[in-house]
């Protein structure tokens, strides 16, 4: 199976690699997947008072589709609201890499660690956590 | 130094030239069919069919009438193990095989058990090999079949066949081993051996595709296996269909080549092996799956741990290896040959195995290790199970959301 240009050119250059602090009330992150599954993500954001994004990190154990899958979130999730963010979807990132079937649950994966990350920050914050994490498999 | 560089000698080997050569002429010259008993076009393909059988037979220690020329070691798995559990119904209907044999060994034993025969599937240590006591423990008056494998794809661990076979006979069982991977790179005497029937095939020895054989032993004991197809009685009525005679002629001179070259080509690639091997496990948190000392010259498996298999291929995109993660898989399952040693799930996604071959060079190895690192390295940078793991973070304790 070929990977898209799209998947080539997030995997080599991941946008975004790194760890923010997680103890900090700024800061939300979710953990998801699991090893015996061959994939685990790990999204952080950082927030500002404004409820804004201002940056975003990853760190992925998996194939390259969920490597692409998360640099890709990171992208998209710097300069968006947390509601905003709660919106992308899976499908969109689908989209975007050309993921085919078999990829698909890197995606998912991708979309319940931006949930994730932020329902982590909301509850640091005083804020109710949103409905998250898509039922999959 | 041609990049791709092909390191997956387990899945298939390139054809070498000789071999080629020696085919041609069969594709047109001599087109004839080997059964045709009355005109020369006929004889001349017959004559590089009994030479071929001459040659096959030469480099197992058998006699020429005991190879069955197939279409491949999954024909002739299939062959071996339905056609004694038909051939020999009346006297018992039970096998034994083991969880780390190839599908085509698994599912023909799976087919045998839908007609009732019943098989015993016995498991393995964590170094990969059979427990002999576990063999003894399973043979019963009604056990007409043992069949291990001589040599496994995945991990390249060698059973230990004299001893099996002389169990299986012990009790009055016939041997079968799927020797793929073994014939051509070591050592396989069907005598010395004790094997009744094996199966090998031309492409995992730099011969053609599509062209296989099964030994079938014809003294002490007189083996018999029912044909699974019928036709025009070809190979003494084990196996009809029109010969396949440039295939046949291949894997003639190819298992002629590794008769003249094996000892040599064992020497050079287990050192190139042991060499790769040696300068991948520098790297901390990885492991060499299944048992050192008795493995095929050619193989390494390796785990990295905290990086997956398919990411880490990626990495290694001038390299063509193969890998027990899952996302390399169809069933996206891991490795069921791993996960058979006790390998827990993550170190299976994390395997990489390198299969080297007659054509494989000095410096491609010191690139492919170069690359590997790199590439292991690149991973883990982006790895969170390898920052926890140096955090010192125990990741069995963690609650992970299985999906």
């Amino acid at each position: 199976m070929a990977y898209s240009e799209k998947v080539i050119d997030h995997y080599t250059h991941p946008r975004n690699v790194g760890t923010l602090d997680k103890s900090s009330t700024k800061v939300g992150t979710g953990l998801v997947g699991a090893p015996e599954c061959g994939d685990v993500m790990r999204l952080q954001i950082e927030v500002d008072e404004n409820h804004m994004i201002t940056d975003a990190k990853f760190k992925t154990f998996g194939c390259g589709s969920a490597i692409a899958s998360s640099s890709l979130a990171t992208e998209w999730l710097k300069g968006k609201s947390i509601d905003d963010a709660m919106k992308i979807d899976n499908m969109d990132i689908v989209e975007e890499l050309a993921l085919p079937p078999v990829k698909i649950h890197c995606s998912v994966l991708a979309e319940d660690a931006i949930k994730a990350a932020i329902n982590d920050y909301r509850v640091k914050n005083g804020l109710e956590a949103l409905e998250s994490a898509k039922s999959h498999h | 130094m041609d990049l791709p560089i092909y390191l997956d000698n387990n899945a298939t080997t390139p054809m070498d030239p000789r071999v080629l050569d020696a085919m041609l002429p069969y594709f047109n010259a001599k087109f004839g069919n080997a059964a045709s008993r009355n005109h020369a076009f006929g004889w001349a393909a017959e004559e590089g069919v009994d030479y071929a059988r001459e040659q096959v037979a030469k480099l197992i220690g058998a006699n020429e009438k005991e190879i069955i020329f197939t279409s491949g070691a999954t024909e002739s798995d299939n062959l071996a193990i339905k056609g004694v559990f038909e051939m020999y119904k009346d006297k018992g209907n039970h096998i034994i095989t083991c969880v780390t044999e190839h599908k085509a060994v698994i599912d023909a034993c799976k087919h045998v058990e839908k007609l009732g025969g019943e098989v015993t599937y016995l498991g393995v240590k964590s170094d990969g090999l059979i427990d002999l006591a576990d063999l003894e423990a399973a043979m019963t008056e009604k056990t007409i079949l043992v069949a291990i494998m001589y040599g496994n794809n995945e991990i390249g661990v060698i059973q230990p066949i004299r001893e099996i076979s002389a169990i299986a006979h012990k009790h009055g069982a016939l041997f079968m081993t799927d020797a793929v991977q073994a014939v051509g790179k070591i050592p396989v005497d069907v005598n010395a051996d004790g094997i009744d029937l094996m199966a090998f095939t031309g492409h995992k020895m730099y011969g053609p595709k599509g062209v296989g054989a099964l030994y079938v032993r014809r003294k002490n004991p007189r083996v018999k296996v029912t044909a699974q197809m019928d036709g025009g009685g070809h190979e003494r009525g084990m196996r009809s269909g029109t010969l396949n005679v440039p295939g046949i002629v291949g894997l003639g001179k190819a298992a002629e080549i590794c008769r003249l070259e094996m000892d040599e080509e064992a020497k050079r690639l287990s050192k190139l092996r042991d060499k790769l091997q040696v300068e991948l496990t520098v790297l901390e948190e990885s492991y060499v799956n299944g048992n050192t000392d008795h493995r095929l010259p050619h193989v390494a498996n390796i785990s990295f741990k905290y990086v997956e298999g398919e990411g880490l291929m990626m990495a290694m995109k001038d390299l063509a290896v193969s890998s027990g993660s899952a996302c390399t898989s169809a069933s996206l399952e891991p490795s069921y040959v791993l996960k058979s040693l006790g390998l827990s799930d993550d170190l299976a996604h994390s395997s990489i195995r390198f299969g080297l071959g007659r054509f494989t060079t000095d410096e491609e190895v010191d690139f492919a290790i170069k690359q590997t690192l790199k590439a292991v390295n690149h991973l883990r940078d982006l790895s969170p199970l390898w920052e926890m793991f140096k955090e010192g973070i125990d990741l069995d304790k963690i609650e992970w959301a299985e999906h």
